[in-house]
């Protein structure tokens, strides 16, 4: 079936509709993996927007029950130049065609990908459409539509709930968390409550938890006001960790600014500097923000990570408190595993933290 | 780190002649590691012995030494410069291994010389099975069970502890020489045998088999500060149990989940970390299709064939790198040369397909066993881009030249299901062929995975292929269903055979709807970043980024994947002729489908478009580029088979002109002009039919030298001794039709040399004469030839001079000839002419100081060879004396006769310069591995012909102390001619036969000229594969025999008692 990308400046891509016919609107972005469109597609920061692959197969080896992100995908489209006629791998249980309609998202292929990808970089992530056909007033209709703001609420958990085990106890406040953050922890014997976004600090302490991890989530930071203070008084008490909107939230709370990247970071081959050590692990990354360099030197707020390409902030660590983030994906899914390292730093903060209290109650 | 400036000077081991598993890839990746290393102002001294390579140019290092890889000579040259290091990571396994022998010698240490890149400790862990066992066990990284063997019981003790099959790797070899899957006790007795005596350390290693894993690659690299990263991953149709150079191979992985994907790269990169390599490295994985299950099946601790593949697959510079990082350099310090923007710490993203089919030489060996294994058979290989598998895997089939533009053969439809089974079970190199036949037939693709393990993935590609042929049959002129065909890789070609018209018919209904073809970019990262990197393929899409520049623009065609005929000589060549165009002001584009050459790296040439080298691309180019003219000269018979298709399409054909190439190679027409001129040629004629050829060759006269008209390298070329054979050739060898004639002449014992020359139309530069060391009657490509010549009289080298001349003027060259001529009774006959650059060029341009394929480019460009300061004649010669030797890849193929012919066999070519005709000869025979020790026992089996000659031959041995050991036959006859000769037993298998003999190593040197046909009894295919197994020098021309023993008695003083 005939369908359309439309873009709005007006650019129009001609394809073929796959997955939910339903029509949608949403921010057009490029996502440059090469496989992990599965975790991708259910990773609930691309909610409101439509996600385009660039490389060209997509649904290769189908869709498992094992590679979700979350329970349900909350992204508005998806752009491909060629959805896989057959899938083959060990764990397929169904064609991603199938798993859309599922989920009623709806999908194109037969789509320049390339092209569009390119148009984007040079003019920006912009607001786009999937269509059934292309009206006189379908351009101007776009323009005038407003993706919504409440992308976080939407995505996060409205209820608190566990995910028992032996180790410190983790308060994960969901900002629309991919499961591999979950797994992560879990891996490392995380007793975790996740609690919604908009969880106040006194809710959290009332937990009296070791530490706290501040996820990811979709759209702009700034439209997440009500973490602000919340992310103030915990970091006082209690060791903090923060990854990709959670890094720019913790921003924003300590004082720092975030502006919208031109088409952002999507994919998994950027290499981040750590940059007290020289390391360089390749990152798994998903954001269209980013912290704002200069606007760290009021803070007390010091840069310890850098993309090595472009000099984006890639990690925060605060000079008071335990309090650090990463703009990355250190939990992957889709991506490399180079950055793992970054939950045993968790880990052990919350250790130290642990001694240095047990130690300051023994000598008060 | 910022560069090392600890040291100055490092010499590069080149990987010397191209062999099966050892090829082009390493010209290319050798090159760009001196490239990269001098633009870093160090002085780079270079020692490779292969003369058909870019790598060997003079300004490709401060100091190249054109002199055999061995001990003797690296030793002497590395006291003479006195380099601080070695970079040995760049030469193949020839490389390593002249590495460790180095180190072993002690002379390193001696001399203070570090290696770099990879540290001899990492070479040893990776390539000495039992090491790397165990340091794949202390990472806690899977291998299969195996063990080594030092003997052959001990294989057959582990294959009874594991069961069969068992997979025998040799230790230290390349291309997996020697090994193979064993099914049972007498297969594994061969086989282990076998990669015992190839084993320069007698090891093998025997594993179980994994055969049916899917087969995965990852491409590393890693520098100083351990920063590690995957360039590229791949995966390979053909599961685990075929050589990854065998086996069609895609880029990226297609069936993996991500999470497979990083599972395998955190192994690959934990590897190259333990293994602590500053550089490249290539691990091969094998991946169960059922789960997470996976071992690691070896790794290359340096840049092999993969990683130049890789870097084609990606446009990452990986040997540029890989040199930058030896010298201290940290991958996040280099930009990346693609995007100029960011650094080489990037991995990069895909956004096409990349299919490589590899090249076999079954075409030539039509004896050959086809059977794919674990030992690498293929010479070269082809790549192809697309946007999807099947348009990939499309372009690279008809990018093969196997005589088909799509992934059809016709024949295969004759074969039966019994057959077609067994083909499908025993992976020949046409599998993918009876793949297609097979689900034509309606097989479905789960019978197909099942009967192939390979992954139903690819199969269904290979099914829409077939569905859209039916689609396409049933639509004729429907331009929706041949929309889908293009960007599914379909040829017109193959479109107009379903519709019934021709090709140019579907070209004009496409162009009539807009469907031409868009190029796309290679720019490492899916159009993230902007790139100016001038490299691009084609497809059927929507956006064009190939942008046409304002200057004028040559486009050079390529020549196509490396096979036996056409190596890497062409490949020089054509980036001699890029050079040429740039300098004169133009743009230069290339277009080639080699992954492996120093002409498809983009910053050759000023353009290059990795495209199939079919009419309909090359069209397709030539549409949105409109160059000025297309080069044809340099790339072989590829480039010049499509002159007169394009010249017939308004194409501009620069230099010779498509009719004056035509009166060349077109045999009537060149008697006529040969008629003309005088010029003494061997009487022949040409053929249509079986009846008229064996008139014909009743009034020559026999024996007679046979071959098809427009053939290179000789293929399916005979000497026909009476008339039964010639009958039996006309019918078995060759189709013979009016299209397709078969030339016959008169066969003259004599002398052959050939010349190269350049005209412009009125001046004719001969830039040398080179001399045949084996009479006519074997292939040039597989004669030694000295130049300048040492036994052909002034009187005789004024005839080849004025003939060359003549023919240069009359036949309008513009450009480059080469010409063929044999001498009989001081008489030069002329054999054959080809208006085009020879596989000699490179050689010659070398040792004359004159860079041919420059010149001739700038004569077709319209510079006169007096403007270049060249005069008519013969180019002055120097005091030096320069050996070309053939290098052979018998140990790789089975059942191919190693006798040698006029049927073109070897893969590579060495060269040895020295002051006298002897030194040079000695050097020739070390650089190709024929060396023939001071002492020992001399086997000698002749046919009746030759014995005579064998006789004086043998008294030279004699007389250097060489104890003579014959054959029954040749016995009988030297020991009537006065010698003393040990009889060998007949070959019966018994404990003490002469195969026995010769595997104790109680035989030095072999020289065997009988030919299977006529002598069966003789045993002489046995006898000669025997010694090619255990590394015994062979020699199948009595020619060669006289060489050898000139340069042994040169070392030798005379014992003569009183």
């Amino acid at each position: 079936m005939k369908r359309y990308l439309v873009l709005a400046d007006g650019t129009v891509y001609p394809g073929t509709g796959f997955g939910a016919p339903t029509a949608t609107v949403g921010e057009l972005v490029f996502n440059t993996g090469m496989s992990g469109y599965q975790e991708s597609i259910t990773d609930q920061s691309y909610n409101g927007e439509i996600l385009m692959f660039t490389y060209p197969l997509i649904g290769n080896y189908g869709i498992n029950r094992d590679d979700h992100e979350s329970i349900k995908p909350t992204c508005k489209g998806v752009v491909v130049h060629e959805v896989a006629r057959r899938a083959s791998n060990w764990r397929s249980e169904m064609s991603l065609d199938d798993y859309l309609k599922q989920n009623n998202i709806p999908g194109i292929t037969d789509i320049d990908t390339r092209a569009v990808t390119k148009h984007i970089r040079e003019q920006g992530a912009m607001k786009a459409t999937i269509v059934d056909e292309v009206l006189p007033d379908t351009v101007d209709r776009l323009r005038v539509t407003e993706l919504g703001k409440a992308v976080v609420a939407e995505s996060s958990t409205t209820n608190a709930y566990p995910n028992p085990s032996t180790g410190p106890n983790v308060v994960v406040v969901d900002f629309g968390l991919k499961h591999s953050i979950l797994r992560e922890l879990a891996k490392r014997h995380c007793n975790l409550t996740v609690l919604p976004y908009n969880t106040t600090a006194s809710e959290i302490m009332a937990l009296n938890p070791d530490g706290v991890m501040l996820t990811n989530g979709p759209g702009d930071p700034k439209d997440v006001p009500s973490a602000l203070p919340m992310i103030r008084e915990v970091e006082k008490h209690i060791p903090l960790f923060g990854i990709c909107l959670g890094h720019q939230l913790f921003a924003l709370a300590n004082g720092a600014d975030t502006f919208k990247m031109k088409f952002g970071h999507r994919g998994f081959n950027h290499p981040v500097r750590e940059i007290a050590t020289g390391r360089i692990d390749f990152t798994s990354q998903n954001h269209g923000y980013a912290v704002s360099k200069e606007s760290l030197r009021q803070t007390d707020l010091m840069m310890t990570h850098e993309e090595i390409n472009d000099g984006t902030v890639e990690g925060l660590r605060h000079r008071d408190y335990a309090a650090f983030s990463v703009q990355y994906h250190p939990d992957a899914a889709p991506g490399p595993h180079d950055a793992d390292h970054i939950f045993d730093e968790f880990i052990d903060l919350m250790a130290a933290h642990q001694v240095a209290r047990k130690e300051s109650k023994f000598n008060a | 780190m910022p560069k090392r400036t600890d040291i100055h000077k490092i010499m590069v081991i080149g990987s010397g002649p191209i062999i099966i598993g050892q090829a082009a890839e390493f010209d290319y990746s050798g090159t760009q590691a001196c490239l990269a290393l001098k633009e870093l102002d160090y002085e780079v001294v270079l020692v490779n012995s292969n003369p058909a390579t870019i790598m060997t140019d003079k300004e490709i290092a401060d100091q190249v030494y054109l002199e055999p890889i061995t001990l003797e000579f690296v030793s002497q040259i590395l006291r003479k410069e006195r380099p601080d290091a070695i970079l040995p990571t760049l030469g193949g396994q020839q490389g390593l291994n002249m590495a460790m022998e180095l180190s072993k010698s002690g002379i390193l240490d001696e001399l203070h010389i570090e290696l770099l890149g990879t540290k001899l400790s990492a070479i040893d862990q990776a390539e000495d099975r039992e090491q790397f066992k165990d340091l794949m066990e202390k990472l806690g990284e899977p291998v299969p069970a195996s063990g080594i063997a030092h003997t052959v019981d001990e294989a057959l003790e582990f294959a009874d502890k594991s069961g069969f099959p068992v997979i025998v790797r040799p230790a230290f070899t390349m291309g997996g020489t020697g090994g193979g899957i064993a099914e049972n006790d007498a297969e594994l007795r061969e086989i282990a045998e076998n990669g015992l005596s190839l084993s320069p350390v007698t090891q093998v290693l025997i594993e179980q088999s994994i055969a049916g894993y899917k087969e995965i690659e990852f491409e590393v690299m890693r520098d100083a500060a351990d920063n590690a990263m995957v360039v590229c991953n791949m995966e390979n149709f053909d599961p685990v149990g075929i050589h990854t150079g065998d086996s069609i191979v895609y880029a990226p992985v297609q069936t993996l989940a991500d999470r497979e994907v990083q599972m395998l790269r955190d192994a690959a990169l934990k590897i190259i970390r333990a293994l602590k390599i500053e550089g490249g490295c290539n691990v091969q994985l094998a991946l169960d299709p059922h789960s997470f299950n996976y071992y690691i099946i070896e790794v290359n601790p340096r840049v092999s064939r993969s990683s130049a593949l890789a870097s084609k697959a990606t446009g990452y510079p990986i040997a540029k790198m890989a040199a930058k990082i030896a010298v201290g350099l940290h991958l996040d310090e280099i930009k990346n040369p693609v995007t100029g923007t960011t650094y080489a710490e990037f991995e990069p993203a895909l956004d096409y397909v990349v299919c490589k089919i590899p090249r076999w030489p079954f075409d030539k060996f039509t004896k050959a066993d086809r059977r794919l294994g674990t030992q690498m058979k293929a010479t070269g290989e082809v790549m192809a881009i697309g946007r999807n598998v099947e348009e990939a895997t499309l372009k690279a089939v008809r990018s093969l030249e196997i005589g088909v533009h799509h992934a059809e053969e016709p024949s295969l439809r004759a074969v039966d299901d019994d057959q077609l089974s067994d083909k499908l079970i025993h992976a020949q190199d046409d599998r993918l062929f009876y793949l297609m036949e097979a689900i034509r037939r309606g097989y479905t693709i789960d019978d197909l995975a099942e009967l192939t393990k390979i992954n139903v993935f690819f199969l269904d590609k290979l099914l829409h292929i077939t569905e859209i042929e039916t689609t396409l049959k049933a639509h004729v002129d429907d331009i929706d269903v041949l929309t889908t065909a293009k960007r599914n890789g379909f040829t017109d070609e193959t479109v107009a055979d379903y519709w019934h018209e021709d090709a140019d018919t579907v070209r004009q209904f496409r162009e009539a709807h807009q469907l031409t073809p868009v190029y796309k970019m290679v720019d490492t990262c899916a159009g993230e970043f902007e790139s100016a990197t001038p490299y691009y393929y084609g497809t059927y899409e929507f956006e064009n980024e190939s942008v046409v520049d304002q200057r004028p623009s040559v486009l050079v065609l390529g020549s196509g994947p490396i096979r036996i005929g056409q190596g890497v000589e062409f490949d020089y060549a054509t980036v001699h002729s890029v050079k040429a165009i740039q300098k004169a002001g133009y743009e230069a584009i290339i277009m080639n489908s080699n992954p492996e050459t120093v002409s498809t790296d983009f910053s050759v040439s000023d353009k290059l478009y990795f495209e199939p080298l079919t009419l309909e691309d090359v069209l397709n180019v030539i549409d949105l580029e409109k160059p000025k003219g297309v080069i044809v000269q340099f790339g072989g018979q590829t480039a010049i088979n499509l002159a007169q298709p394009l010249a017939d399409r308004g194409v501009q054909i620069l230099g010779t002109s498509v009719a004056d190439v035509n009166r060349a190679e077109d045999r009537d027409a060149f008697d006529k002009v040969i008629k003309s001129l005088k010029i003494p040629q061997p009487a022949g004629d040409t053929a249509s039919d079986e009846a008229t050829a064996l008139t014909i060759a009743d009034r020559l006269g026999y024996p007679v030298l046979v071959r098809p008209s427009y053939v290179l390298g000789g293929r399916a070329m005979e000497i026909v001794k009476k008339r039964a054979d010639l009958d039996h050739y006309m019918h078995n060898a060759v189709k013979v039709s009016n299209d397709h004639p078969v030339l016959i002449d008169r066969y003259l014992v004599g002398k052959e040399c050939e010349v190269d020359a350049i005209c412009d139309g009125e001046t004719v530069l001969i830039p040398g004469i080179m001399e045949h060391i084996e009479r006519a009657g074997v292939h040039s490509g597989d004669s030694m030839a000295v130049y300048p010549p040492q036994s052909l009289s002034q009187a005789v080298q004024d005839q080849i001079v004025t003939y060359t001349k003549q023919l240069a003027l009359t036949l309008n060259c513009i450009g480059m000839m080469n010409i063929q001529f044999v001498i009989h009774d001081e008489q030069v006959y002329v054999i054959e002419v080809n208006p085009r650059a020879s596989r000699t060029v490179p050689f010659l341009s070398k040792v004359t100081n004159i860079s041919m394929a420059q010149v001739a480019t700038r004569v077709i460009l319209g510079q006169s060879l007096r403007e270049q300061g060249f005069e008519t004649g013969l180019a002055p010669v120097s005091d030096m004396v320069h050996v070309k030797a053939p290098v052979f890849s018998f140990s790789k193929l089975n059942r191919v006769d190693s006798l040698l012919g006029p049927e073109m066999k070897s893969t590579g070519e060495v060269m040895g310069s020295d002051k006298t005709m002897a030194k040079a000869l000695y050097k020739a025979f070390e650089a190709a591995k024929l060396h023939v020790p001071s002492t020992g026992n001399v086997l000698i089996t002749v046919r009746d012909d030759d014995k005579p000659e064998a006789v004086k031959l043998a008294r030279r041995f004699h007389a250097l102390g060489y104890q003579l050991l014959a054959t029954s036959g040749t016995a009988s006859y030297l020991t009537d001619h006065g010698l003393n000769v040990a009889v060998v037993k007949k070959i019966d298998g018994g404990e003490n036969d002469l195969l026995h003999q010769m595997e104790a190593g109680q035989v030095q040197v072999v020289i065997n000229t009988v030919s299977d046909e006529e002598q069966a009894a003789d045993d002489g295919a046995l006898i000669r594969n025997t010694s090619i197994a255990h590394g015994i020098p062979l020699f199948t021309a009595l020619d060669t025999v006289a060489a050898i023993l000139q340069v042994r008695e040169s070392q030798s003083f005379v014992t003569q008692a009183l």
